[in-house]
């Protein structure tokens, strides 16, 4: 039998993924449904000479997370519901302060304590909007076990490449669900970033740069580049400003340097779209059921197909906006009361957009959304 | 999503049904390069009551992952027997527990009662290895694996000074699965 | 003093300067005392890390030329922590003023003391919430006026120290910005020390608790510093009932063999790594 097949559970995928992509610290806090990842991960990295330590709370797990990622660790955190509004206060400073991380959310039932065993996709607008003041942010939405190893790999590049925090939004079933995943050998992976020091010398690194539109790389800490961090809006030097200028230009280039560069961060994948009279827009773990859901309504005459985001934050605008010009209708499952949604009829060009909100605890049956898709075709 | 094949273990918490079913998908996944989605129940239920573990075994691509319409299921305990069975297909195969699993009238579809916790009391010596004694007997009914791939798979999540104990348990699950065909 | 002039250039960035702290203010005395510390023990500026919460204790890492982060409110420790776990080489220190050090990060506190961890954490302690305007601190004593208790503090203060030495930490001490000879000799010795050490420097905040508290020049603070300070050695002899409105000053506790949490992570990190 093939070395590399292995039957993995979604929580260690992420781990697996996170060695795979060098990470060198991870700090977390005890949450269902993600512990697993930091059970995983105080075993396997720290065989492999690295540090993983859980903190006294959320807030700390990804405080210790941004000081090792300011030292020029590649740096993970993991967690879920309640964990995930705690750790809002830090997503906001390594967006303000351009810090790599990536943070996992299993994502389960909520508000509050909700739901801590049973899935639900209540946090998109949250991984979005949760932290205060404008930023804007990654996303990625993985929707199988398999996935959810490549994409950690990816999020650690992106948060490299972009000096951002990104989120891994799974959920509790891809979370705890086993399943087969091919382990890539090292030829196979195309691209691993690392961090490195940066191109200039000391006495003329800048830690920002809001115009230029490159990304200056973050020298890691102790290594001869001393340089200022704060959570205060800051010039290009680092240190606080309140000059209207430097404002303008801070607050700006935290939006573009991800929104100038969607192209290279956003991916998605379609299928059956090409002759679609139906578009259901699915991330995640329902992604699966609507392409069964497709199958079925496609052996019954309906042409539906399936747009799935698999980096959900920069939202897909162009392409949403491209394929409603051709479907006219377009459903949208999602385990919660209408998230994504809003964002399909604000970027969709004149299409009905039905939303279709599962909000049981239970995963949305591929019968259900092919009940919806009958529906809608009879609309 | 044709050639899908849906199991069940059900029974109570404690009994080491997550990890039958996981040994079942893995000897899918890493011994015949089949497709194989595992998933449980968590929550309450997994501290006593009913609990289930879930399999799903394809050549195809898996994509809804829990079971819907179950073609096997195993029950362990009399109250998951009651609240299951009406997931099996028609023509499923339910597999129950003499002991544990006394009123079977509502079994639907081909019904095997078998003597997994008399045997495991006799021949084991105690219940311990009763979630392998079901992995073998579903195993052996069902086909979905060859014995071989069975025992690699459990071998290879099998505590060190173990794996005899475990083998035994999973032979007696063969040979009862066996003796239940050939009386049918 | 050191007798010749000592070159605070080196160590200060100037294009930051003037500070944002009042006239008259103990920050600065404190800011002085840690730098003639640093250079004492010799530290390169680039091992040198040092974190901050907010107020105006946090502004400090501004003003100086080392690694410098200015986190968010409370949790200066948890980036200190994460820096010297990853890189143990790093000279950590942690300045923090006493709602940021025990308030909303209380948590954090108590528990870098738990792991011992080696960080010198500087309590700029003047028992208020200054950059805000002179709110309630966990420090405030009973019986004194703030914004938020204007008919006088009935909760009771935490003591800095004995918090410290309950979680855990390894070395405790306490001066004043008034004893600014005491404060450098002391804060040079929580460098020296492996492990969680923690210097409660009581300093004055003239404009958000003097005021309010009949003490609303500078001179008059500097004054309640000398006056209420006891040696440690001194407080032996007084009766408990004569220490009231008083506060011991100088090495509280030490110990000098306890476990280290980086240290001891490392060892295991090293013992279990596949070779």
């Amino acid at each position: 039998m093939t070395k590399n097949i292995k039957l993995m559970q979604g929580n260690e995928a992420v781990a697996e993924g996170a060695i795979i992509a060098g990470c060198d610290f991870f700090a977390g806090y005890p949450i269902t449904p993600s512990s697993e990842v930091m059970e995983q991960l105080s075993s396997k990295l720290v065989k492999l000479g690295k540090v993983c330590i859980q903190m006294e709370d959320e807030i700390a797990a990804l405080g210790a997370v941004l000081g090792a990622a300011l030292g020029g660790a590649k740096a993970l955190t993991a967690s879920s519901g309640p964990g995930m509004s705690l750790k809002a206060e830090h997503i906001g400073y390594a967006s303000m302060c351009e810090i790599p991380c990536v943070i996992v959310n299993v994502m389960r039932g909520g508000p509050s304590t909700g739901l801590p065993t049973l899935p639900a996709q209540g946090d998109i607008m949250q991984a979005r909007w949760g932290t205060h003041g404008d930023h804007a942010i990654i996303a990625i939405t993985p929707s199988s076990v398999n996935e959810s190893l490549y994409e950690t790999i990816r999020a650690f590049n992106l948060a490299i490449k972009y000096r951002t925090p990104v989120l891994i939004l799974t959920d509790e079933i891809i979370g705890h669900m086993r399943e087969k995943v091919v382990i890539p050998n090292k030829e196979d992976i195309k691209e691993i970033l690392d961090v490195k020091l940066p191109d200039v010398p000391p006495e003329k690194y800048f830690p920002y740069n809001y115009t230029s539109g490159k990304v200056t790389s973050l020298a890691p800490m102790g290594e001869g580049y001393r340089y200022h961090v704060t959570g205060l809006i800051h010039g290009e030097t680092g240190f606080p400003s309140q000059k209207t200028d430097v404002i303008q230009n801070a607050q700006k280039w935290l939006y573009d340097k991800i929104y100038k560069n969607i192209k290279d961060i956003e991916k998605f994948e379609e299928f059956q779209t090409e002759d679609a009279d139906i578009l259901i827009f699915a991330y995640g773990s329902v992604s699966r059921s609507a392409r069964q859901a497709i199958l079925m309504a496609r052996s019954a005459g309906i042409k539906a197909g399936l747009f799935r985001p698999i980096t959900i934050w920069p939202f897909p605008e162009e392409r949403v906006s491209s394929l409603s010009k051709k479907i006219k209708k377009i459903i949208v499952p999602e385990m919660n009361m209408g998230q994504a949604v809003l964002e399909v009829q604000r970027n969709a060009c004149g299409s009905d957009v039905y939303g279709l909100n599962v909000v049981n605890g239970e995963p949305i049956t591929p019968d259900t959304i092919y009940y919806k898709i009958k529906e809608v075709a009879g609309a | 999503m044709t050639n899908r094949t849906e199991f069940r273990f059900a029974g109570s918490g404690g009994q080491g049904l997550i990890l039958a079913g996981i040994i079942l998908a893995d000897a899918a996944v890493s011994q015949e390069n089949k497709n194989a989605v595992q998933t449980q129940s968590y929550g309450p239920e997994a501290r006593g009551g009913s609990s289930k573990s879930e399999v799903i075994v394809s050549d195809d691509t898996i994509e809804y992952p829990k079971a819907t319409k179950l073609d096997y299921m195993i029950a362990l305990t009399q109250e998951s027997f009651s609240k299951y069975i009406g997931d099996l297909k028609d023509d499923g195969i339910v597999i129950v527990d003499r002991e544990m699993v006394r009123d079977y009238s509502k079994a639907k579809g081909k019904l095997y009662v078998l003597d997994m916790v008399k045997t495991a009391r006799e021949e084991l010596g105690k219940l311990l290895g009763l979630n392998i004694i079901a992995l073998g007997a579903l195993v052996a009914i069902s086909g979905i694996v060859s014995h071989e791939s069975a025992e690699k798979a459990l071998m290879s999540r099998v505590p060190k000074g173990f794996e005899e104990y475990n083998k035994k348990a999973l032979e007696i699950g063969f040979r009862l699965a066996k003796e239940a065909k050939n009386n049918k | 003093m050191p007798n010749k002039k000592f070159d605070y250039d080196k160590y200060l960035r100037k294009n930051t300067l003037p500070h944002i702290w009042c006239p008259g203010c103990g920050d600065g005395i404190i800011l002085k005392s840690l730098i003639r510390a640093i250079d004492k023990c010799g530290y390169s500026k680039d091992d040198v890390v040092i974190t901050s919460g907010i107020g105006c204790a946090s502004r400090l890492p501004g003003y100086v030329d080392f690694n410098t982060i200015h986190t968010t409110h409370g949790r200066a420790l948890t980036f200190a922590v994460g820096i010297k776990m990853y890189k143990p080489r790093l000279k950590v220190i942690t300045v923090s003023g006493d709602g940021d050090a025990l308030a909303i990060g209380g948590n954090h506190f108590i528990h870098a003391a738990r792991r011992n961890i080696d960080i010198t954490m500087i309590v700029f302690n003047n028992y208020t919430y200054g950059m805000t305007g002179g709110q309630s601190s966990p420090t405030q004593p009973l019986g004194t006026f703030s914004t938020t208790t204007p008919f006088g503090s009935v909760e009771g203060p935490f003591d800095v120290c004995n918090l410290a030495q309950a979680a855990g930490a390894t070395w405790v001490g306490r001066s004043t910005s008034y004893h600014a000879v005491q404060l450098e000799k002391f804060i040079v010795n929580a460098l020296n020390h492996k492990g969680f050490s923690v210097l409660d420097v009581i300093t004055n905040c003239h404009i958000s608790y003097g005021r309010r508290n009949k003490m609303k020049s500078p001179v008059e603070m500097i004054h309640y510093q000398k006056d209420k300070a006891v040696n440690v050695r001194s407080s032996e002899n007084i009766a408990p009932e004569n220490m009231a409105g008083k506060f011991k000053t100088g090495i509280l506790y030490e110990n000098k063999g306890a476990q280290e949490f980086s240290e001891e992570y490392y060892k295991v990190l090293n013992a279990v790594k596949i070779k």
